[in-house]
């Protein structure tokens, strides 16, 4: 009776170790996928705070309509965005355009003393801010999950059940990742 | 105290125990003053007669200490939140809306539910989080802080609260910041009916056994006058070694630990007192709200005394952790 004893012993703690294994898992996943929806959450706040901020300069900024309209055709790509490539593309542009749009306000006083541009200024920045910190963390959960699917023995459990990784939110512009050049020659 | 330990669930595992264990000694120590109360007071002897045959006051103390320490850690966010005059701040407020959106975005960097925000109308610039997990969190910060300090200041500023909140050391804090005001009261109780016990107390001296009984005094009223020592050595012990994790916590969560230096460096400066803070809370701060020399001293007195280490060695710490990201 012994072996068979130890033999049964040995296979609920397993069995044990298994469901543990599977459990943080699917506890993962659901963090990743939550993490996911909060970056969403925080692009679909970004377009509709743009109209607003659009509308509300319109007036003092009129010899650049070229950049506000670039910053409106570039959140009506967003929008309309399929997929998480072309998403993660088409927002960089917009994250682009609006920066281009805010440097350029500097230049008005009369905006920078104007408290409800202010205010959307401050949550427009915020909610960047927010994109920035969504996926930061979405990007920590889904290492944190990709990593116990692979390493041993962990990674028995998750092909058993049929895991697979998550996808790092990477920036896919080429353009911002680009450092900028410094040229210090004095060529004329 | 041991080393902090390493990763964040063990952090969390120990902020729990460690709460679990102060609330015990908390319960026990009341019992241990209810129990001289029957010995002294109400002449309580093992195996006596009638009423004084059992041990009626420490069988109360003992709840009353149950209740208090459950209290504390239900109740404990009120009353610090009370007693350093907070007021929920207004999020449509314009003034506000700066500071509610900086929280809000260290609650999505933390991956945690965004706590409350509070204000404080004090001039001097401090900050702390309490409650008692993550789920029930507030972060307070005063007014002065908030005129001081820049954005990204604020957010280092959040950051390191939002640290505490993820660390469970606001629940820790918390309960100890309410059991030392429990203990305090205590005290005063029973040095109170300690002096009416002596007074009117001649012939209970020898009912009580004579040199044991003496004995037993010397330990009680050792005991009275050591307790709130005692807890708020406790208290600076639990809350020097967490500082420094909230720092690194929260230099996680912006990836900017550069900013987090130079809003300690503008607290540092600010010299004044947080008059609104209770010293009984000072462990919960960002600073120490006193204004203590001591914390900018080291060595072993200074690392008895002082609930926050040196602010000039955490600003060292940090400025090393953004040479590193450079």
């Amino acid at each position: 009776m012994g072996p068979l004893l130890i033999l049964f012993v040995l296979a609920v703690a397993v069995l044990g170790w298994a469901v543990m294994q599977y459990n943080g898992l699917v506890k993962l996943r659901n963090q990743v996928a939550n993490g996911w929806k909060q970056i969403d959450v925080q692009l679909k706040r970004r377009h509709d705070l743009i109209p607003n901020l659009v509308n509300s300069i319109k007036g003092s900024m009129e010899f650049e309509q070229e950049t506000l309209q670039k910053v409106i055709a570039a959140r009506g790509a967003a929008v309309s965005a399929t997929g998480v490539a072309d998403a993660a593309a088409k927002e960089g542009a917009l994250s682009g355009a609006l920066g281009r749009l805010f440097a350029l306000a500097e230049s008005y006083p009369s905006l920078k003393s104007n408290e409800n541009v202010k205010q959307l200024q401050e949550e427009l920045a915020s909610t960047e801010n927010k994109i920035g910190f969504a996926r930061q963390f979405y990007n920590d959960i889904a290492t944190k999950f990709n990593i116990a699917q692979q390493v041993f023995p962990g990674n028995i459990v998750a092909r058993l059940f049929g895991f697979s990784p998550s996808e790092l939110f990477e920036i896919k512009d080429a353009g911002e990742r680009d450092v900028p050049q410094v040229d210090l020659s004095l060529k004329k | 105290m041991p080393d902090a330990p390493a990763n964040i669930f063990e952090q969390q595992a120990a902020n729990r125990r460690n709460t679990v264990i102060v609330m015990v000694f908390f319960v026990l120590f009341v019992g241990f003053l209810g129990f001289g109360f029957d010995v002294f007071i109400l002449g309580f002897s093992p195996g006596g007669r009638g009423l004084f045959g059992f041990p009626i006051a420490t069988f109360a103390a003992l709840l009353l200490g149950g209740f208090s320490a459950y209290s504390g850690l239900e109740n404990g966010a009120r009353s610090v939140l009370n007693s350093s005059g907070a007021l929920p701040a207004p999020p449509d407020d314009p003034g506000y809306r700066q500071l509610h959106n900086v929280v809000e975005e260290m609650a999505i960097a933390a991956g945690l539910p965004k706590p409350q925000v509070y204000v404080i109308p004090d001039p001097d610039p401090n900050a702390f989080a309490t409650g008692k997990d993550p789920d029930h969190a507030c972060i307070a910060v005063t007014q002065g802080l908030l005129d001081s300090l820049d954005r990204d200041e604020l957010q280092g500023v959040i950051a390191h609260e939002m640290g505490h909140v993820r660390n469970f050391d606001i629940r820790l804090m918390t309960v100890t910041a309410a059991l030392i005001g429990a203990v305090m009261l205590l005290v005063e109780f029973g040095s109170r009916s300690l002096r009416f016990g002596v007074g009117g107390r001649r012939s209970s001296s020898e009912r009580s056994g004579g040199g044991g009984g003496i004995i037993l005094l010397v330990f009680w009223v050792i005991g009275l006058i050591l307790a709130p020592l005692v807890s708020q050595l406790l208290a600076m012990a639990v809350s020097r070694q967490r500082e420094l994790l909230a720092d690194a916590s929260g230099a996680e969560l912006t990836r900017n630990p550069a900013a987090l230096a130079s809003a300690l460096q503008k607290i540092d400066a600010a010299v004044e007192p947080t008059r609104s803070i209770k010293k009984g809370t000072a462990h919960l701060c960002i600073a120490n709200p006193l204004g203590s020399s001591l914390d900018d001293k080291e060595g072993f007195f200074a690392d008895l005394f002082s609930t926050h280490p040196p602010i000039r060695k955490r600003i060292m710490i940090l400025k090393g952790m953004a040479y590193q990201h450079a």
